[in-house]
């Protein structure tokens, strides 16, 4: 008899987007959250305090973020898929411990609802800036798994995915949502049990005796199965750089052998992890990339340009990191222009201009409220015109001012 | 403030209690010569090597006369930070 | 009667990376000691050595998990503590122990601190106070005591210093101990206690730090350090914790003892082991 199976909460449900992240997380057999409240993403930390328990699993309210995330990592140290939730701020006094979880090769999974920032900023408003952050947050050269839901639906299933994802590769994953889609409600449809896709973690089960190296990757994956706890096989893992046997170490080689490796083990395989959804570009001439809330809006911009003659489609990542660097380049050799709509001053914008060659505009608010369809509108019509691109820190048009 | 865990002396039945002779077992590579080993020995059995091992510290052993002294209390193998002398009990063969 | 005999291994190197040794800590540090005596308890347990984790910070002390033979994590600066609650939540059949210095348990690490004894997690927390910052050079901290030098206190700490066994027992920790490195045989008999104890147990252990501390405060080597514990030491269980706070001065006893054991009811949160055996080799 399956414990987490008798936990999915199959069916149609109306809920929102917190909560779906939270059933999402209950139907991947997710069984520790260490969390510290913070809107707006605490209906996450709150459907957990309740469901967990049920489930055999776990709920620890810590007292920071410091906390939180490194608790998350022990609990996945000793085996227990773990995961928190929180938003900017939060979000920020994690980047030490992700680097941990990275360097450990711990999978987890961290939720991080975007409000606007920078700062305490603004608390229960939507923003989308944290994109850069989730790259490069953590000092040190990773790569970030980051996945962008836009709608209730995606909150589980890639809350689900994440924790496939993170058991696949070793790695910390990030699910970089918004204000707008965690409180959201609409309808999210959960599978049976059965259907529900679970990668489970390689575990290191040969013997331990002779040449344990419990560091040494698999060579198909260039991923390492990790040794439990309590079993005997006397790991030590460590923060610290370290060799293929887990101890420190300090020459340059096995630095750079170890972080080669942790890079590689991601972007190498990212097309195990980039998904794209893409709708009217088959014609297109203008391109629109957007994810998340502001991806909903995109559709009604794109709506409007097709009413005024512009042909017009998106390009939606549901993949944020590794960045979908293959897809945006075909992309600009399919279309003349690409507009890049995003709740922060060009983030992803930045992204897209460094891999295509042809004309890129920006369409940006810094947050506060969703996306107005105007403002990406407007930044269509000048792509489609081609007027000069305007710069990532002009006010927005008269049309689209929230 | 002063000391209160007071020993209540044991002034009868000693003949009961036989003391316990130990054997002193050194590891001199692995002596860096912080003597904790020697200072506070109870049974202040040990002392230093005249000669140097290969790091070039002078390394703990049995004083001269004291060969029978150890207690085997283990002081020494708990207090040496570098797992480099311990003592074990010598049992009596029945005579 | 021999004298000593020569030989090439010790009872404890079955919990020791040999491979690793020697350790890094200097000539005169406590350290091993310290971890002598942990070694030692572990191996008197009536449990196997494998089920027992130690989990370490950043430091001096923080190496500790490095060089035992045993599942052991060294993390990040401060977070051994939320590490450990993690691991011993997620698996309850695991034995946790931190060992970790004064510097990453109570300065950056400090409302982990409080926290887990606030919640009496089943964990044991094993604190070197070596009175300094000693990897980085022997900086001050907030075990350093009023008046001593160190390089970022160079006219003397003007800060009071945390009084450990207080502040853990206030904070609700349910064992709680204090030794030095010189009290091995109290101190590894207390370690075997806090190991069995049930909840939130903590020990300090004074340790001579003599390149960091000793030599700016004029303490000289590890061993004039050690005689400065035996000079200065009394032993008193009972002590009134407020009363046991360390000074510089010479006329000010170091108290010592087993100060806290009592029940408090224990963190109850524990991933099911059933559960957990599913997410990780499926359903039976």
């Amino acid at each position: 008899m399956s414990v987490i199976e008798a936990q999915v909460l199959t069916g149609s449900h109306f809920m929102n987007g917190d909560t779906a992240c939270a059933e999402g997380a209950m139907a991947a057999g997710c069984l520790f959250f260490g969390g510290y409240p913070i809107t707006p993403s605490t209906e996450i930390a709150e459907r957990l305090a309740r469901r967990l328990p049920e489930a055999g699993g776990a709920y620890v309210q810590m007292e920071d973020e410091l906390g939180s995330i490194t608790a998350v990592i022990g609990a996945s140290s000793a085996g227990a898929r773990a995961m928190t939730a929180t938003s900017g701020p939060g979000f920020s006094l994690m980047m030490e411990a992700i680097g941990l979880a990275a360097m450990t090769e711990t999978p987890c999974v961290i939720v991080n609802v975007q409000r606007g920032g920078p700062s305490t900023g603004l608390p229960t408003l939507v923003a989308q800036a944290d994109v850069m952050q989730a790259r490069w947050g953590t000092h040190g050269d990773i790569q970030a798994i980051a996945l962008a839901p836009a709608s209730c639906q995606e909150m589980f299933d890639l809350t689900l995915r994440a924790f496939n994802l993170a058991d696949r590769f070793r790695h910390p994953v990030i699910i970089l949502a918004d204000e707008a889609i965690g409180h959201l409600t609409e309808r999210v449809v959960i599978p049976a049990a059965s259907e529900i896709p679970r990668v489970r973690r390689r575990l290191y089960t040969a013997p331990a005796n002779g040449a344990f190296e419990p560091f040494r990757a698999a060579e198909d994956t260039l991923v390492p199965p990790m040794p439990l706890p309590g079993l005997g096989y006397r790991t030590h893992v460590t923060s610290l750089t370290h060799d293929e046997r887990g101890y420190p170490a300090t020459d340059a080689a096995t630095h750079d052998r170890l972080v080669r490796r942790l890079s590689a083990k991601i972007a190498n395989f990212r097309h195990e992890i980039i998904e794209i959804e893409e709708s009217g570009l088959e014609d297109a001439e203008v391109a629109v990339i957007a994810y998340g809330s502001t991806s909903r809006t995109a559709r009604r911009a794109i709506a409007l340009a097709r009413a005024e003659g512009i042909r017009a489609g998106i390009f939606r990542p549901l993949t944020l990191w590794p960045f979908p660097e293959d897809e945006v380049r075909a992309l600009g050799e399919r279309v003349r222009s690409i507009v890049v709509a995003e709740l922060n001053l060009g983030q992803v914008r930045g992204e897209v201009e460094r891999v295509t060659n042809i004309p890129v505009y920006g369409a940006n608010h810094a947050g506060g409220a969703i996306m107005r369809p105007e403002l990406i509108l407007e930044s269509i019509k000048e792509a489609a015109h081609g007027q000069p691109a305007r710069g990532r820190f002009s006010p927005v048009g008269r049309a689209a001012a929230v | 403030m002063q000391a209160v865990a007071l020993r209540e002396p044991l002034d009868r039945g000693l003949e009961q209690f036989q003391v316990p002779r130990g054997q002193v077992f050194v590891i001199p590579s692995r002596c860096k010569d912080c003597q904790f080993c020697i200072d506070f020995c109870p049974a202040d059995v040990l002392t230093r090597s005249e000669e140097l091992n290969a790091k070039g510290y002078h390394f703990a052993i049995v004083a001269e006369g004291k060969e029978e002294s150890c207690v085997n209390c283990r002081f020494c193998m708990l207090v040496c930070p570098e797992f480099a002398i311990y003592s074990d009990e010598i049992r009596e063969v029945a005579r | 009667m021999a004298s000593q005999l020569v030989v090439d291994s010790h009872p404890s190197d079955a919990l020791l990376r040999s491979d690793r040794l020697p350790h890094i800590w200097c000539p005169g540090c406590g350290l091993g000691s310290v971890m002598s005596c942990y070694a030692d308890s572990v191996q008197s347990l009536d449990f196997p050595v494998d089920d027992n984790v130690v989990v370490s910070g950043i430091g001096c002390t923080g190496r500790v998990a490095g060089y035992l033979y045993m599942d052991s994590f060294h993390t990040t600066h401060g977070r051994a503590i939320p590490f450990a609650l993690g691991l011993k939540v997620a698996n309850p059949d695991l034995h946790v122990t931190v060992i970790s210095g004064d510097g990453d348990l109570s300065a950056i690490g400090g409302n982990h601190l409080i926290h887990a004894a606030r919640r009496n997690i089943d964990i044991t927390v094993i604190c070197v106070n070596n009175f300094n910052y000693g990897m980085t050079g022997g900086q001050a901290g907030p075990t350093t005591p009023f008046g001593a030098t160190t390089s970022t206190s160079p006219a003397g700490n003007y800060e009071q210093p945390f009084n450990l066994p207080h502040l853990v027992a206030t904070a609700g920790a349910v064992y709680v101990a204090r030794w030095t490195s010189l009290h091995v045989r109290q101190l590894r008999d207390t370690m075997r206690e806090a190991l069995l104890k049930p909840g939130f147990s903590f020990v300090e252990v004074l340790s001579p730090c003599p390149v960091g501390f000793g030599k700016a405060n004029d303490l000289g080597e590890g061993l004039d350090e050690m005689w400065f514990y035996r000079r200065r030491s009394i032993v008193n269980h009972d002590a009134a914790l407020e009363d046991v706070g360390l000074s510089m001065s010479e006329d000010e006893p170091i108290v010592l003892g087993n100060f806290v054991n009592r029940e408090r009811p224990l963190f109850r949160p524990a991933v099911s082991r059933e559960a957990l055996q599913e997410v990780l080799y499926g359903a039976v």
